[in-house]
């Protein structure tokens, strides 16, 4: 870890509150190949942190692990001070080990997919509504009346009763972000949400997760979009193969790149 | 000229061998033929379901069972598992009423016919419809199922709200198949005694004579309802698969 980080660290609000996502030296190998070598993070609530990084650099397999999409092989991750329980299987693997804390701690991670990943078999409206009444329990009038409020607000309330395949990837995109809501999650994690859309419809969800960053949400956001990592975020970080390069302000890291693995990163971008 | 009163002789010996009942228990045979068809399909969907998650499972003894099921079931001819079923099954009950003493020493405790028939033709289908169902599942777009899970979604939710309704959308065209090749199946239960269409077909030609007549007509029978189905998967396929078709 370079010394960027420790003064990053050392800068950052330390109010004694608890972190909404706190990652400790995580680990994560496929195969042979070291993908994440130690990575830590610390969200706080209203926290925007970008996360930017080439491919392969390991940025995806972090998000992945903070909701246990991916087992991290070591490290922790807690989520609003609880840690997720980690066993080891009888083959030595790392393994969830209360699978019910799992999926409750998932709920409130609601996750925004590069893909999108919207149920194909359901309207969009149904996509909105499956989880928080099946996972959250709450009424499906009260979850019906929200979904329709949140589908007005990301711009595609007309398409509610759509199936997902009918509508343009900005749409899903849109509706994905949307279902994301609908869990009033207390963190929202996005995996590259704009890399899957054609440019023109990239400016339609970078308007809607601004507005997110705008209202105080806690969001980590995988992204190629440098505007948004410079312009939107709280924060930014940057990983390169597998270790956290560089951690700081968003202006500050652009105006001076810190290390000269960013400054390439970030020139390669510009060219 | 003689060609046509010949065949005009045909026809209304036809017509009166039908008249005089043997119509009437071709419908039967229908009725029955349909019965074993769709009995034995839901023991199949029972069966192939359950095989199709033993082969997609992680653990190798469970992957062996179901990759034998299927083996077995589809590489064997399935008039010999009929026999199997029907006089190995009767073979079986018997012993244990005698030895049980329910029945005395000489009497025969016989496999009750359509159970019979339907287990055996049941566990050939499923073995076909293990096939569909496993590959329905692999299928499923992984973001979906991926979804489900970083939504909390438990496994008994995921398989219940993303699973299911998106492998019976991709089992419809290839359990289309199967329905029909149950059809046909059904006929080999002929040999247990069940009165389906086959077996009337063949009590009718035998007592009459008329082998053509009879044969004939019954052949047309299963063909009018192997085609009657194709529409009728057809409209389901519409159906379920309407979130990926244009809407009009």
């Amino acid at each position: 870890m370079s010394a960027n980080v420790a003064a990053a660290a050392k800068a950052a609000p330390s109010s004694g509150e608890t972190p909404a996502i706190s990652v400790k030296d995580l680990r994560k190998c496929f195969g042979d190949h070291e993908v994440l070598k130690g990575i830590s993070l610390e969200a706080h609530k209203g926290d925007v942190i970008s996360i930017l990084g080439s491919s392969g650099s390991g940025k995806s397999t972090m998000l992945r692990c903070i909701n246990l999409l991916e087992t991290p092989d070591s490290g922790e991750v807690r989520v609003d001070g609880e840690l997720i329980k980690m066993k080891r299987s009888r083959d030595g693997h790392q393994m969830p080990a209360d699978i019910r804390q799992v999926e409750r701690i998932r709920a409130n991670l609601a996750m925004v997919f590069q893909s999108f990943n919207l149920w194909s078999h359901m309207t969009v409206l149904e996509n909105l509504v499956a989880a928080p009444t099946h996972v959250l329990k709450r009424p499906r009038a009260e979850c019906l009346e929200q979904a329709e409020a949140l589908l007005k607000r990301v711009g595609i309330w007309e398409r509610r009763n759509y199936f997902p395949p009918h509508m343009s990837g900005g749409q899903q995109q849109r509706a994905a972000i949307a279902r994301a809501l609908a869990m009033n999650p207390k963190v929202m994690l996005f995996d590259e949400p704009t890399s899957a859309l054609d440019p023109e419809l990239v400016g339609e969800v970078l308007r809607v997760m601004r507005s997110l960053a705008e209202e105080g949400r806690t969001m980590l956001v995988v992204t190629h979009e440098m505007s948004f990592a410079r312009d939107v975020s709280s924060k930014v970080m940057f990983l390169h193969k597998g270790e956290v390069d560089s951690v700081g302000e968003p202006k500050e890291m652009f105006a001076r790149p810190p290390t000269p693995q960013f400054k390439q990163f970030i020139a390669n971008f510009n060219k | 000229m003689e060609f046509l009163n010949d065949l005009k002789d045909q026809v209304s010996t036809a017509y009166e061998l039908l008249a005089a009942g043997w119509g009437v228990q071709l419908l039967w045979g229908i009725g029955w033929t349909l019965a074993v068809t769709v009995v034995s399909m839901l023991i199949g969907a029972a069966l192939g379901s359950l095989v199709a998650a033993a082969k997609l499972s992680h653990r190798g003894g469970l992957r062996f069972i179901g990759e034998s099921y299927t083996t077995v079931f589809r590489g064997e001819p399935e008039l010999l598992i009929i026999y199997l079923f029907y006089y190995g099954g009767t073979q079986v009950l018997t012993g244990v009423a005698r030895s049980t003493g329910s029945i005395g020493s000489t009497d025969i405790l016989n496999m009750p016919s359509f159970l019979g028939g339907v287990l055996a033709v049941g566990i050939i289908s499923g073995a076909y419809q293990a096939e569909v169902f496993r590959g329905s599942f692999l299928a499923i777009h992984r973001g979906e199922l991926e979804a489900a899970r970083a939504y909390g979604m438990s496994a008994w939710l995921r398989f219940r709200l993303v699973i299911v309704p998106q492998v019976l959308r991709l089992a419809v065209p290839g359990l289309g198949n199967v329905w029909q090749l149950t059809i046909k199946d059904s006929a080999l239960i002929s040999v247990t005694g069940v009165a389906e269409l086959m077996l009337t077909a063949n009590k009718a030609a035998r007592s009459t004579h008329h082998s053509l007549l009879f044969y004939t007509v019954a052949g047309i029978l299963y063909l009018v309802m192997t085609s009657i189905s194709t529409p009728i998967f057809e409209k389901a396929e519409r159906y379920t698969s309407r979130s990926f078709t244009r809407p009009k």
